[in-house]
């Protein structure tokens, strides 16, 4: 069944290839094979790699984790350096998909801050295989002329006072994870009978909620359709400047910390070239340029010294304080069967009608 | 006919069979090859333990048979409301007799012409909370329309992008049924109703039942419009399907359901073939 997949990737492949195969400049140093995020990085820093270390870039992107996992799993592209989410990571760590990183390579890796590195280690224990890249976490946006006072906990998206006006997340491990942690479960956790009551409480959930939604609730909570979303923090500072009114919270039960970092695949050709490109990345100047690009919280602690608006560089959207992160907790791989489990409960309580 | 005749008429046939070698290969590269290895992952088993039925007997859970019934619902709702919405305006258009067929054409693909998934957006947008039409009920004192995600919602999106697939085909038959056949039955003493229904809808029947299909096949295995105008909150078996590919990374799984989907859909051709023999259109599907 894996061969059939990799004959229909080759075919493609060569297409692509063939597309590919122009001339270009040579390079001293040999070339790096980078598949990233789209809209993911400066693109200006792209180039300066290219010129600093004399090593070519080609650089890929995919939209979503499951779309690149089977690239790599299936190993038909040689990537030498890839950003995955999290979970994906420690699924790939526990397939043995990984190499582990030389970190003799990667003396930049001092400008992370160990407050994220120790994050990290839930799903990549010892920090062996991955470097945080860009992180955030998972909380409720809502907008104060819209609520009574001020929003700190869960319950308030299983309130029936706000009925109709609440949007809920539609993606099943956050989702899940929500109602879990609301009920004082881990996020990670594998036990039936705690995914069942999760599963109840989404159930009753359902009615108060005006829809499921990802990326649309940045622009409903912009355009007030709603009192309460719940949102990944790289959108809530975009939307607060779009709408003073809106205000974002990590509810005190906590909630989910995400990380995205660089880890190389096992059948990387250019390991050298990938750590060489990790080390950059973690640069405090380069950090800075990414960031300002793309708005995301970096875990480069040099770089957020440099950050020149005051605002953001205290945000604690952005940055929010230790006591906040303690409370949250990084999704791990649970295996197939848990996965199916949770994805199983979810779509339960989606087909419920009610 | 002489000898001489038959020989040239069957190596024109040749000619003709020649000119769809690139369809041919087409269809053996995109629609075949696939096929079978749909057919072949829906009959295996994910770890590798060769023939099972077991994906296809997913769609007995409850779960996946409560979103199979609901997706049967609502898109066979959306396809009767086609047929009434564009029966009635394929009569109009041809009592309209207009010279240029291609212009009746380009008026109902013109919509077409800009992405489905645009239109589908721009749907959500009116029908919001605070879209234009609760804007315009609250501007002049009506009680506001609340349809954004409910199985109503789904259904208006259905019967606006699949529209055309109905109008088309049925238009085509009526525009080609004679003049001659009504004026005989109206010599013959019909009365208007009587035409319509003893001579113009069986006529046209086959133009009806390739629009059926042409309109209840998306609808039945859409996602994007449930997901857009439904707000997550009404689960359909495409959106299953697509759970089970992107993921849970569960081939074997997508692909059994699929083929329970297609047996739906053959169910359909089956009926489009006993009725639509010399129609057009039914080859799309």
């Amino acid at each position: 069944m894996r061969g059939m997949k990799k004959w229909l990737l080759m075919a493609a492949l060569i297409g692509a290839v063939t597309l590919f195969c122009g001339c270009k400049r040579e390079y001293a140093n040999g070339e790096v094979v980078v598949f990233n995020w789209g809209e993911y990085i400066d693109e200006a820093v792209i180039k300066m790699f290219e010129e600093e270390y004399d090593i070519e870039v080609v650089y890929d992107e995919f939209t979503e984790n499951e779309d690149m996992y089977p690239i790599i799993n299936i190993g038909e592209v040689n990537y030498d350096v890839v950003c995955p989410s999290d979970y994906m990571i420690s699924r790939m760590i526990q397939e043995n998909l990984l190499a582990e990183l030389n970190y003799d390579n990667i003396p930049n890796i001092k400008n992370i801050d160990p407050e994220y590195l120790k994050s990290a280690e839930d799903f990549d224990p010892g920090n062996k295989y991955a470097v945080p890249y860009c992180w955030g976490t998972v909380g409720i946006l809502y907008n104060k002329t819209m609520v009574d006072g001020e929003i700190t906990s869960w319950s308030s998206i299983f309130d029936e006072k706000y009925s109709q006006n609440i949007l809920m997340i539609d993606s099943v491990r956050d989702g899940m994870g929500i109602a879990l942690k609301y009920l004082g479960y881990s996020m990670n956790t594998a036990e039936k009978s705690q995914l069942e009551e999760a599963k109840q409480l989404l159930i009753k959930q359902r009615p108060l909620v005006q829809g499921y939604f990802v990326d649309e609730v940045r622009n409903k909570m912009i355009g007030e359709e709603a009192a309460l979303g719940v949102i990944y923090s790289g959108e809530a500072i975009y939307t607060q400047r779009e709408n003073a009114n809106l205000v974002y919270v990590v509810p005190e039960e906590g909630s989910n910390v995400w990380i995205d970092g660089w880890v190389i695949p096992k059948n990387a050709k250019n390991k050298e070239n990938a750590e060489k490109w990790i080390n950059f990345m973690c640069r405090e100047d380069i950090a800075l340029m990414n960031f300002e690009e793309i708005t995301y919280s970096t875990p480069n602690k040099a770089a957020r010294e440099l950050i020149e608006d005051e605002a953001i560089r205290n945000s604690t959207i952005a940055f929010p304080p230790e006591e906040t992160l303690n409370r949250c907790e990084a999704f791990r791989y649970l295996g197939t069967a848990v996965e199916e489990l949770y994805m199983e409960m979810w779509n339960e309580m989606k087909a419920t009608k009610n | 006919m002489s000898k001489e005749k038959g020989r040239l008429a069957t190596h024109k046939r040749r000619m003709q069979y020649l000119l769809s070698t690139p369809y041919v290969l087409w269809s053996i590269g995109f629609i075949v090859l696939p096929l079978i290895m749909i057919v072949y992952y829906g009959m295996t088993s994910r770890n590798g333990d060769g023939f099972t039925l077991e994906n296809l007997k997913l769609i007995w859970a409850p779960t996946n048979r409560s979103t199979l019934v609901l997706s049967i619902q609502l898109s066979v709702i959306s396809t009767l409301l086609c047929l009434l919405i564009a029966y009635p305006l394929a009569l109009a258009l041809r009592a309209l007799r207009l010279k240029s067929n291609g212009f009746v054409i380009l008026l109902f693909m013109l919509p077409m012409w800009m992405n489905f998934l645009l239109r589908t957006i721009a749907w959500q947008n009116i029908l919001e909370k605070n879209g234009v039409i609760n804007m315009f009920l609250g501007a002049v004192g009506l009680p506001k329309l609340n349809i954004i995600n409910t199985p109503a919602a789904i259904v208006l999106g259905m019967v606006y992008d699949f529209l055309p697939f109905m109008i088309i085909p049925i238009y085509n038959v009526l525009s080609k049924i004679s003049d001659d056949v009504i004026q005989a039955a109206s010599d013959l003493g019909a009365n208007y109703i009587q035409i319509l229904f003893r001579v113009i809808i069986p006529l046209s029947k086959p133009g009806i039942v390739s629009g059926l299909t042409m309109v209840f096949v998306p609808s039945l295995t859409t996602f994007v419009i449930s997901d857009i105008l439904g707000g997550g909150k009404v689960l359909l078996i495409g959106k299953v399907i697509e759970q089970k590919f992107k993921m849970a990374n569960d081939w074997n799984a997508g692909c059994g359901l699929s083929l329970v989907l297609m047996v739906f859909i053959f169910i359909c051709m089956a009926i489009v073939q006993k009725y639509d023999k010399d129609a057009e259109g039914t080859g799309v599907w």
